[in-house]
Parts: C-alpha cells; sequence; structure tokens
C-alpha cells in the first residue's frame, strides 16, 4: 500500500517536470481525417495520472498509450462514441473530463440551473414585493379613487377610438 | 538577527492587530471618538511593522540566507535578482505573509485616505481588517512560519521550478493578492454597514473605487497568469479551466456582479442586501481561492488530511469568516430598506440580470472545482470536471449576458424601453449580421464553423452597441462640434471607464473566438534546412546550437526563419531549456506577432538522427484577448479616477476655502 502510494508520488512528480509535449509525430496517424478525429477526441479525454490535463496536452508515459491506443481504436473502425466507450469501459467514467449525466453527477449537472432558478427566483420576488409594498406603503401610489378610475376608463377609451 | 527580526515584527503587527480590532470596535458602540480614531495610527502602525516582517523576508532572499528553511526550500545564489525577490511569494509561507503585507498596505490606504468617512464606520471597517489580519498573521506563525531557521544551513538552496521564473508569472502573485485582498475592503465595509444597519448611496461611493481597484488588479493578475500560460507551456492554449485558474476565476465572476450591483445602490438606493451579500461572497470566495492553491488540496484530497494542522486552520477561518458574516447578514438584512422601485425592463433590471448570470457562473465554476473534491471525499466515485464540462456550462450563460450588455445602457433607470433601445441599436445589428456572414463566407462557407460567425457577431453586436451609447452620450453629429467637444469633456470619467471596458471585453470575444476556431497546428521532425508551410508563412529550421550557457541553466536553442511569398518576416529561436537547480527542463517558445496573430514556434527533443520535434502554430488573433484585457484593466482605471471617487475630495476644498478664507 506504502508502496503503491510512492510510487503515486513519483509519478505525480514525473508528470509535474516541465512543459507538456503532448502528441509526438510518430504517434500521429496518416490519414488526417482519422488524425484529427483523434485529436478532438482526445481534448476530451483525462491523462488519469495528471491534474487535470487531457492526454492532448499531457507528456505523461500514460498519456501517450492512451493516445495510441485511441488511434489503434479509430483505425480498426470505432466511431468516436465506440472509441470513448472503449477507454470509459477500461478506465471509468474518470477518463472523461465532462462527466455523464448520472446518479453521483446529478448535483454537478443540475446545480448550474439551481443557481440560476434560485438568482431568477431572488430576481422576481424582489420584483413582487417591491410592487406590493410601494403600493401598500406609498401614499403617493394610492389605490385610484372611484372618479379617478372613471376618468382613467374613458381616457383609455379615447385613446382606442382615435 | 534579520529574519527574527521580522519575526518578531509580525507578532508586535498581531499585537497591534488585536488592539485595533477591539477597541475601535467598542469605541463606535458606546460613540467614544477617541477609541473610535485609535483605528487610524493602528492602522498605521500595523502595515509599518507588517512591512518589516516582509521586508526581512525580502532581505533573506535577495542576500540567500540558506540558514532560513524557507530561503534554502525556494531559493539558490544562481538565480537573477528578480527572481530572488519572486520567489519570497513562489511558495505558501511567503505568499502568506506577501497576503497580510496587501492587506496592511490597504488598511493604511483606508486610514490614510478615508478622511471624509464617517468616524463609527471608518472604526468599524478597519477594526474588521484588522480582524481578517489576526486571522492570517496566526495562521502564518502556528501554522506556516517563512523566518523558521535551519541548521546546518546548507551550502546552496533548492532552487525555485522554473516554470515560475518568468517575469509574467512574477508579478501574477501581487497582482492577484492585490485583488483578492481588494474585495476584503468591500467585505468590511459590508460587515460594518450590517452593524450599522444603514447602507446608502454614500456608502456605495465609498465602497465602489476599492471593489474597482481590486477588480483591475485581479483582472490584470488573471491576465498575466493566461500570458504566462500561453508562451510558457508551449503549446498555445491560454485558459485551461485547471482549478487554480477557476481559484481566481470565481472572485473575478462575483466580483464584477459586485461591482455592477453597487452602481444600482449609489445611483437607486436599492438592491443594498443583495450587494452586500454579493461583497461577503466576493471575499468568500477570494479566501477559497487563496487556500485552493496553497493548501494543497487541490492534488489530493488525502494529503491534504494527512497534513491537518494547515488544513484544519484553513477550514476553520473560512467557516468563521464566510459563516460569521453570513449570519450577521441573516439577522441584519431585514434592516436594508430599499429605496427606488424600477421594473424588470430598466437599467436596474439589465444590472440585476447581469449579476444573476454572473453569480450562477461563478456558483458553476465552484461547484466544478470542488465537485471532484467531494465524491472523493464522500467515497461516490472519481469524477474528473474538465474544460468541456465548463465550456458546455458558461457558454449559454455568457452568450445572453452579452447581449444583454449591450441593451442595458441605453435603457433608462426605473422604466425602460426596450422597443427603443433597440431600435437605437439597429447600426449594432447590423453590424452583427455583416460580421456573421462575412465570417461565415470567409471562413469558407458551409463548411466554416457556424459558431465562429456567432462568437465574431456577438462581439460586433457588443462593440458597435457600446459605441453608440457613447455617441448618443456626446450626441456625436446631432449637434454643432463645440457642443460635441464640451460634451466630451463633461461625460463622466465613470462613463467612459464603461465603454472602454466593455468594448475590451468585445476584442477579448474577437480572440478567444478566432483562437478556438482557426488555430492551425504542425507537429512534425524537421532537419536543418528543412521548410513547412504555416498559415501562408514558410517556416524554416536553419540550425540548432546546444549547450549555450544561461545564469542557471543550459538552453538549446534553434533559429527559425519564417517567409511570406519569399520574404523575410522574421528570425525566431525557441529555446529548450535544462534548468541545473531544481534540474528541470522548460521551454522557451518563440513568438512572432502582427497583432493579427501569431505565428508561435517550438523546438523540441531530437529524433537521433539529426532531426528535432517541432511544434507550428499559428494562433490567429490571440493578441486581442490580451489587447482586451489590458483596455478592460485600462477602462477601470479611467473610472477609478472619476472625481466623484476622490475620496476625500469635497471635505479637503471646503477646508481650502476656510483656510483662503482666514488668509
Amino acid at each position: 500500500m506504502i508502496a503503491k502510494k510512492l510510487f503515486a508520488a513519483i509519478v505525480l512528480m514525473a508528470v509535474a517536470v516541465g512543459p507538456a509535449w503532448a502528441v509526438q509525430p510518430n504517434e500521429m496517424l496518416k490519414d488526417p481525417k482519422l488524425e484529427g478525429r483523434a485529436r478532438e477526441l482526445s481534448k476530451d479525454l483525462r491523462c488519469l495520472v495528471c491534474q487535470n490535463e487531457s492526454i492532448d496536452d499531457s507528456d505523461a508515459d500514460l498519456a501517450h498509450d492512451l493516445r495510441v491506443l485511441l488511434r489503434q481504436r479509430l483505425q480498426a473502425g470505432d466511431t468516436d462514441a465506440q472509441a470513448k466507450q472503449y477507454l470509459v469501459d477500461r478506465y471509468g467514467d474518470y477518463v472523461l473530463l465532462k462527466p455523464p449525466f448520472k446518479t453521483s453527477t446529478l448535483v454537478l449537472w443540475l446545480g448550474p440551473f439551481a443557481f440560476l432558478l434560485v438568482g431568477a427566483g431572488i430576481a422576481a420576488a424582489y420584483y413582487r414585493r417591491r410592487t406590493a409594498t410601494a403600493v401598500a406603503a406609498d401614499p403617493a401610489v394610492a389605490p385610484l379613487s372611484e372618479a379617478e378610475s372613471r376618468r382613467l376608463a374613458a381616457l383609455l377609451e379615447d385613446d382606442k377610438k382615435s | 538577527m534579520i529574519p527574527e527580526t521580522g519575526h518578531f515584527a509580525l507578532i508586535l503587527a498581531l499585537m497591534v492587530a488585536l488592539v485595533q480590532a477591539t477597541v475601535p470596535m467598542i469605541g463606535a458602540s458606546r460613540g467614544d471618538r477617541a477609541w473610535m480614531d485609535l483605528a487610524r495610527p493602528a492602522a498605521f502602525a500595523q502595515f509599518a511593522l507588517v512591512a518589516i516582517a516582509f521586508g526581512a523576508l525580502v532581505t533573506c532572499y535577495v542576500t540567500s540566507d540558506f540558514s532560513v528553511l524557507n530561503v534554502a526550500q525556494n531559493s539558490h545564489t544562481d538565480k537573477p535578482l528578480l527572481y530572488k525577490v519572486s520567489g519570497v511569494w513562489g511558495n505558501h509561507e511567503g505568499s502568506m505573509l506577501l497576503w497580510v503585507f496587501i492587506l496592511g498596505l490597504y488598511g493604511m490606504a483606508v486610514a490614510a485616505a478615508g478622511g471624509n468617512l464617517p468616524p463609527a464606520l471608518r472604526a468599524r471597517a478597519l477594526a474588521i481588517q484588522a480582524m481578517i489580519a489576526i486571522g492570517f498573521i496566526l495562521f502564518i506563525l502556528l501554522t506556516s512560519n517563512p523566518f523558521a531557521r535551519l541548521d546546518p544551513a546548507p551550502f546552496n538552496g533548492n532552487g525555485l521550478n522554473p516554470l515560475l521564473q518568468d517575469p509574467g508569472l512574477a508579478f501574477h502573485p501581487p497582482m492577484l493578492y492585490l485583488g483578492y485582498v481588494g474585495f476584503s475592503m468591500a467585505f468590511s465595509f459590508a460587515i460594518a454597514a450590517l452593524i450599522e444597519g444603514r447602507v446608502d448611496a454614500a456608502w456605495a461611493r465609498w465602497v465602489r473605487p476599492w471593489s474597482l481597484l481590486a477588480w483591475c488588479s485581479l483582472t490584470l493578475g488573471i491576465g498575466l497568469g493566461s500570458w504566462w500560460a500561453y508562451y510558457t507551456l508551449g503549446w498555445g492554449g491560454w485558459w485551461y479551466w485547471d482549478p487554480v485558474e477557476n481559484a481566481s476565476f470565481m472572485p473575478w465572476l462575483a466580483g464584477t456582479a459586485l461591482l455592477h450591483s453597487s452602481i444600482v445602490v449609489e445611483k437607486r438606493d436599492t438592491l443594498k442586501a443583495w450587494t452586500i451579500l454579493l461583497a461577503i461572497i466576493t471575499f468568500s470566495l477570494s479566501l477559497l481561492g487563496t487556500f485552493l492553491v496553497r493548501s494543497g488540496v487541490l492534488t489530493s484530497v488525502h494529503s491534504f488530511a494527512s497534513d491537518p494542522a494547515r488544513g484544519v486552520f484553513v477550514l476553520a477561518l473560512l467557516v468563521v469568516v464566510t459563516g460569521g458574516s453570513l449570519t450577521l447578514f441573516a439577522f441584519r438584512a431585514s434592516a436594508l430598506k430599499g429605496g427606488g422601485l424600477f421594473a424588470p425592463i430598466s437599467r436596474e433590471g439589465s444590472l440585476l440580470l447581469n449579476n444573476v448570470l454572473m453569480s450562477t457562473g461563478a456558483g458553476t465554476v465552484l461547484l466544478g472545482t470542488l465537485y471532484p473534491l467531494f465524491t472523493d471525499a464522500l467515497n461516490l466515485g472519481k469524477v474528473s470536471v474538465g474544460p468541456p464540462f465548463f465550456n458546455s456550462v458558461f457558454l449559454p450563460l455568457m452568450v445572453p449576458m452579452v447581449v444583454t450588455m449591450a441593451i442595458g445602457p441605453l435603457l433608462q433607470w426605473k422604466r425602460g424601453d426596450l422597443a427603443g433601445a433597440l431600435s437605437r441599436l439597429k447600426v449594432a445589428f447590423a453590424a452583427t449580421v455583416a460580421v456573421a456572414v462575412a465570417t461565415w463566407l470567409l471562413a469558407g462557407g458551409a463548411a466554416g464553423p457556424l459558431w465562429a460567425a456567432g462568437g465574431l457577431g456577438l462581439a460586433a453586436w457588443l462593440f458597435v452597441g457600446t459605441l453608440i451609447e457613447w455617441a448618443e452620450r456626446v450626441r456625436l453629429g446631432r449637434c454643432s462640434f463645440g457642443e460635441f467637444l464640451q460634451r466630451c469633456r463633461h461625460l463622466p470619467r465613470s462613463a467612459y471607464g464603461m465603454t472602454i471596458t466593455h468594448a475590451g471585453l468585445a476584442l477579448v470575444i474577437v480572440g478567444i473566438t478566432g483562437s478556438t476556431a482557426w488555430k492551425t497546428e504542425h507537429i512534425q521532425v524537421m532537419h536543418p534546412g528543412q521548410t513547412v508551410d504555416v498559415a501562408g508563412y514558410q517556416v524554416t529550421l536553419d540550425g540548432t546550437q546546444d549547450n549555450i550557457p544561461g545564469p542557471n541553466y543550459t538552453a538549446l536553442r534553434a533559429t527559425f526563419t519564417a517567409r511570406k511569398d519569399g520574404k523575410l518576416i522574421a528570425v525566431m529561436n525557441p529555446e529548450k531549456r535544462q534548468y541545473t537547480m531544481p534540474p528541470r527542463p522548460t521551454t522557451d517558445a518563440a513568438i512572432h506577432t502582427n497583432l493579427i496573430g501569431d505565428l508561435y514556434v517550438v523546438i523540441g527533443d531530437p529524433d537521433g538522427a539529426g532531426g528535432f520535434v517541432t511544434r507550428l502554430y499559428y494562433n490567429p488573433l490571440v493578441p486581442w484577448i490580451f489587447l482586451g484585457t489590458v483596455i478592460m484593466v485600462g477602462g477601470g482605471l479611467v473610472s477609478l479616477t472619476d472625481r466623484r471617487y476622490r475620496v476625500g475630495a469635497p471635505l479637503r476644498t471646503a477646508r481650502a476655502v476656510a483656510a483662503a478664507a482666514r488668509a
């Protein structure tokens, strides 16, 4: 266990070293279309031993292996979704930088909507309360008297006719 | 002797802060003027003592005193002077001391410039500043002492991570901290106002310059960090949604919301409770940002838990500051009676919409950054939250916001005329359509990325819309030239500030869109003499030279020439450096910019057969991101010089008049 942790620490240190070199020329596929798909896909896949880096950005050995693996799948005729699923089957959802929508990510995906709803709710409550208290409390905007109401109705009628 | 002096000064600063936190507070509640006025000399003394402590640590770094543990761990005699100094804040302990130093600086600024503040408000605000200082100084003294000695002293130090040895990153932390800590001013004033139960237009006017200064510093700090990432990490990206970046982006979003809602408090005397809440949230996020980056919790929840002294202190501090202030808010917010009414379609309404969207953005970044930590800590499995998540959530939030940014300033206060505002934006709408269609056609018609056309169209909408608002205010083309000039002169600086900043954001949007949509990349093995075509440039590798000595590294330097139609455009010298202490490689990209785009050249490892891995990029419009950021900061600074915010100006004039009358 301790050895495993130590190993993980060493791997992390090795990863933290220097700038990322990412994709190497000898990894790249001859077919530019296939290579383009591989690049797009690798941006969404996480280098599992790095801090939040995609395999497209990372220079870790594991990222290299995953890039090669991904390209092998694409060459074998996998669709984008199949190639991604292939990696998820082996490494779990952790490999996806955009986590799938499921129970454990419910809060993550619904959170932004909840924030927006709360914000909109506060704003709406604000507008409602404002109008209510204004009419109730402010003598300057007291409700119309009967005479005023009649006069308003007449004016509105006039407006419609013209 | 010097480190002990610094240590001792820091302890004294803690004592002064204890006095500053209590006596003026009690004085303010009793109405005792002498007790209240103690806050000002205390703030000066606290700053002086913290400055001595900070100066002592800087001296230790500059003189390479390796008997100080912190210096031995983070410095080296071979480092250039700039990086010896920046090494002070390149580590946890030193950066905390920088934080306290800047806190003291702001406290002193309030004490010096706050002559026109009501004495009770000033006393309370400075007392709360001192409470924050107590928390941080205790944190340093108890868990993160930068002055700890090392015996025997090593012959030389461990050096600084070479990635941090860069002018962009040397100034990045101080700018960020000027921002983070600057928001502590808004926080202290907010808490002081909650205690007093009074928030009014004058309060907003006192707070606004501090928030504005903090916002400018934070924007510049984030920009510097992004620029550094762009030219050092070696593949031309400028934003990664990395937790460390998110840590500074959260307070920026909340702070931007705070700036806008405090306008409503100042002009219309409403949205008070909301503004106070934003001040609390912004500073809490600043604290969180500081600790996320410095505590190591992001690397691993477990490593954080294995060294609990710091972690527990940090959490306790966050709980006390955030929890305490929110509790106070819950009790006192109802006392803040709002003034002016407004309809949803109005200037206030658009600012409120900005607030809702910005806060949702800040909440989303917070959730996305902390979510992996939560699932890990709660054993729900490991989750990655990366750029694709943030992009997909952020885009739908920011598009309506930018659309509103052009409309809002054209609406009247209280009740606006949306149809009228839109009809005044006809030109902007035409520009949007023209730019979008032109982009789409130039990018190859149906094959071109449609969203890029949308992005540039949106930028055009914001840019032209912003200019229309300015043109209407100065009646450009609708009055005589003389009147126009007169109006230009009399338009408040804060109005110019808004125009400049919003226009700057339009440039940033252009840069973001362009660099994402049309970046080209060529990765290959090149032999000397070989030429590669990059976005219309012919880039030739002329040769390489190895083992070039630098101050604390040796470099492999390549010479590239970039030509366009046979004409020499630039000679470019990217380097691959191997630092000696600590022994790490870095890349030094060579960038040739013409402000439309950057030619970006990186030299990599030799392939063993005389060739080198090279990475050649063309990054279109990236300079606009940084140019736009600088313009946004410039707009903020222009706004800061607005006459209304010159703290103390009216009082001093009155005094001058009185003095003149006496003479």
